[in-house]
């Protein structure tokens, strides 16, 4: 074979000896300008090579001659971002909390930056969807404030957080645990009578019997009947909404050993065009008031 | 049949320059039509102005991508009807297996924008340095001055070409006459710039010096075409039967043995492509059919019948080889392929033309929140959010009553809006959270899902769409 190759006589083209079932594979030559563009690609890599970001190192990878970054190139998009924002934020400081409402741009503004920061920071307790979780977290959809639900008080409530000690001008309140004021019989009794109020299944008896002791023990925070009161934090006991749970076993817990729930204040963690954007959103998932 | 030969084969061959000669036949004036009508087509078209009212381009053709909005004359697509663009796109790519599987590669040969390009630079290329004879002296000449002087004209007027098409591309994504003011001053994004060099440098190279090679070596579709093409397929073939054996010397001892084939070389002079034809089918030839002309002409001269070369289909070629007829023509282009790929392009043609006429000019969904599913309120009520999408795909402001048609009682609220009237501007999509309330222990709070309509009428026209959706209740 050495040195005698075989010539396709159609088209007068030496074939590579390479033959399946009778065909044989052309050797026909490339052109050059293909040869001269992988050239043109090599010349093209090693100038890249300089010019970006390349050679592997211990902690990193050399520069490269333009600087770039693929950290950087993101930050100045969101710095970008941040200047197209900046009239935005500041038309939002500019107006009081509850006429931002009022301008359509400046609402859906808040409404989609809101919703960014309420799935960043709030999300882990209310849910995603603002639909809180029994246990102390409260449902944000529905029509049920315990402190509030005007875009103000919002507001307030996410600047100072509830019960957040390390902010002085935090909402506060405790209640007191029952359990080391009243007899568990009393307890029990009060339970009923809770039960009753928003109409659930209860000893009617025992219900009646421990008005008084709801009336003495309770009525300064839910009011007399039951209803709540915002100053407080004390919710209204007498809906079908419950933030630990409304049965039997669960409010006798809760008076037993009262509840303490907290949420931080966000002062420090977002900024106010942060806050009133969340604001915002909050009150347009369908509780707002 | 092979040979053997002891030169072992170059790794790399050079272009062999191709200097086509000017022809004129029937097939090079329908290439003239072609070429002037695509090229006023594409330069031309975004210059045409369309008047859409005042908040909307008039511009007739305009990929917006900043606004996301395509117009074409009086459709305009949004980006979530951008089926109609994959529904043109299989189009184009079937219309390209109907041509090809009825007439061969008649998209190479004549509608390409490759094979049109290139056939306006060699025009050009004739112009300034004459037809074929004078450009292969020209290209053996030294560097002359007058070289030089012919070389730069030519290339000077081909990069004015190809700086107006890439210049013309720009113009279908803005409004041309403010892209056209502001490339001019320096004002236009660098995108613009950059879509216009790299197009110029691809015209310029593509239509001046690579050509053939492009459709050879770079192009894709030959390689489908040949898997397309069969021996029914309608292809440019030389009539050896009748040519061969070929001779120039009709005056010698012999002459009357001859075919009629007067190897003159004026098919292989004027093919672009620079193959010979008489060699049979191959990969390179475009069926430009310009061989066909050139041979037309010389055969009349010679007092011989036309058709030496022509279009002919390869089991043809059979036929008449074997002293047949050729097929009649209507067979050659009705075969079952023909007609599947021609079923398949115009019923989609058909879809997308019906979709066309048959869809509203508001757009109206409705995605149920879910999460959560429901809310029950203090009173007990069971509340569904929906995010409400309305996009007014008009030219003006329009405004809209939504109503709530279920067969359980439901009572409907906007999120922020007092009443139930909204308006959506012109050519916007508008975005609404409402609101269904469901009673306390009634049907559709205490069920499980219910189907009811959202109505939105059109407070001045009265036109009326409606959209489902469910409401989930609180039960099972």
């Amino acid at each position: 074979m050495a040195g005698k190759r075989d010539v396709d006589e159609a088209t007068n083209t030496q074939t590579t000896g390479h033959e399946w079932d009778g065909i044989k594979e052309l050797d026909t030559p490339m052109p050059r300008w293909w040869l001269w563009s992988l050239y043109a690609t090599i010349v093209w890599g090693v100038i890249y090579l300089f010019l970006m970001p390349a050679w592997p190192l211990i902690n990193g990878a050399t520069p490269g001659l333009l600087g770039y970054s693929s950290r950087g190139a993101v930050e100045r998009d969101i710095a970008e971002a941040e200047a197209v924002n900046a009239p935005l934020d500041a038309q939002l400081m500019s107006v009081d909390i509850a006429s931002i409402a009022e301008d359509p741009d400046m609402l859906r503004y808040a409404i989609a930056g809101g919703g960014a920061v309420f799935r960043n920071n709030c999300s882990q307790c209310h849910g995603a969807g603002g639909q809180g979780a029994l246990g102390g977290y409260p449902n944000l959809v529905d029509d049920d404030w315990l402190w509030g639900g005007t875009t103000e008080e919002i507001y307030q409530t996410v600047t100072h957080g509830i019960r957040y000690e390390a902010d002085p001008d935090t909402r506060f309140s405790q209640m007191p645990a029952f359990g080391d004021i009243l007899e568990a019989d009393e307890i029990a009794g009060l339970a009923e009578y809770v039960l009753s109020l928003s109409g659930a299944d209860h000893d009617a008896d025992l219900a009646a019997a421990h008005q008084q002791t709801f009336i003495d023990n309770c009525s300064a925070c839910h009011g007399e009947d039951g209803t709540g009161m915002r100053d407080q934090g004390a919710p209204n006991l007498t809906d079908g909404i419950w933030l630990y749970g409304g049965d039997r076993d669960t409010i006798v817990a809760t008076i037993t050993n009262a509840r303490y729930g907290i949420m931080p204040a966000f002062q420090n963690r977002l900024t106010d065009a942060e806050i009133r954007k969340v604001a915002v959103y909050v009150h347009g998932l369908g509780g707002g008031e | 049949m092979t040979s053997t030969s002891e030169t072992p084969p170059p790794l790399f061959a050079a272009r062999e320059p191709i200097f086509p000669r000017r022809v004129s036949g029937k097939f090079r004036t329908l290439k003239w039509w072609i070429l002037g009508v695509t090229l006023a087509i594409y330069y031309i078209t975004p210059w045409i102005r369309w008047d859409r009212g005042p908040s909307l381009p008039d511009q007739a053709v305009l990929v917006d991508l900043a606004n996301r909005r395509f117009y074409f004359f009086f459709i305009e697509i949004w980006p979530q009807e951008f089926y109609f663009v994959a529904g043109l796109l299989i189009m184009a790519g079937l219309g390209l297996f109907l041509f090809t599987s009825a007439l061969g590669r008649v998209w190479c040969g004549y509608t390409c924008p490759q094979t049109v390009w290139t056939d306006l630079f060699i025009l050009v290329e004739r112009w300034i340095e004459g037809d074929r004879n004078a450009r292969v002296r020209l290209w053996n000449a030294p560097w002359d001055a007058k070289k030089i002087r012919l070389r730069a004209i030519k290339w000077s007027v081909w990069l004015l070409i190809a700086v107006a098409t890439g210049g013309a591309w720009v113009f279908y994504f803005a409004d041309a006459p403010t892209l056209l003011g502001e490339i001019l001053t320096g004002r236009a994004p660098a995108v613009a710039y950059l879509s216009v060099a790299t197009l110029t440098a691809t015209t310029f190279t593509f239509g001046g010096f690579m050509r053939e090679q492009v459709c050879i070596y770079m192009c894709p579709w030959p390689r489908i075409q040949g898997a397309m093409m069969d021996e029914q397929t309608l292809t440019v073939a030389y009539r050896d039967w009748r040519g061969e054996p070929r001779g120039k010397h009709r005056k010698a001892a012999g002459a009357e043995q001859l075919g009629d084939c007067i190897d003159c070389n004026a098919c292989v002079n004027v093919c672009p492509m620079g193959i010979d034809i008489r060699d049979g089918q191959q990969l390179a030839c475009i069926t430009c059919a310009l061989c066909i002309d050139a041979c037309d002409d010389v055969m009349e001269k010679v007092n011989k019948p036309r058709g030496l070369i022509d279009y002919i289909t390869l089991a043809d070629g059979e036929r008449e080889r074997a002293g047949g007829q050729d097929a009649p023509v209507w067979k050659r282009i009705l075969r079952p392929r023909v007609i599947l790929y021609f079923v398949l392009w115009s019923a989609i043609g058909l879809g997308l033309l019906a979709a066309l006429f048959l869809r509203t000019d508001v757009a109206f969904s409705i995605e149920p929140v879910r999460n959560p599913v429901n809310v029950v309120l203090s009173d007990g009520s069971v509340r569904n959010a929906y995010e409400l999408r309305l996009r007014n795909m008009t030219g003006f402001d329009r405004a809209f009553r939504l109503s709530v048609e279920s067969p359980d009682p439901v009572a409907l609220t906007l999120e922020g809006v007092d009443g139930l009237d909204v308006s959506v501007p012109a050519d916007a999509t508008y975005r609404q959270r409402v609101y269904l309330t469901a009673p306390t222990g009634s049907a559709a709070g205490a069920g499980a899902l219910t189907d009811l309509d959202l109505v939105l009428e059109d407070t001045n026209t009265g036109q009326v769409v409606r959209e489902g959706t469910v409401f989930h209740g609180t039960g099972e």
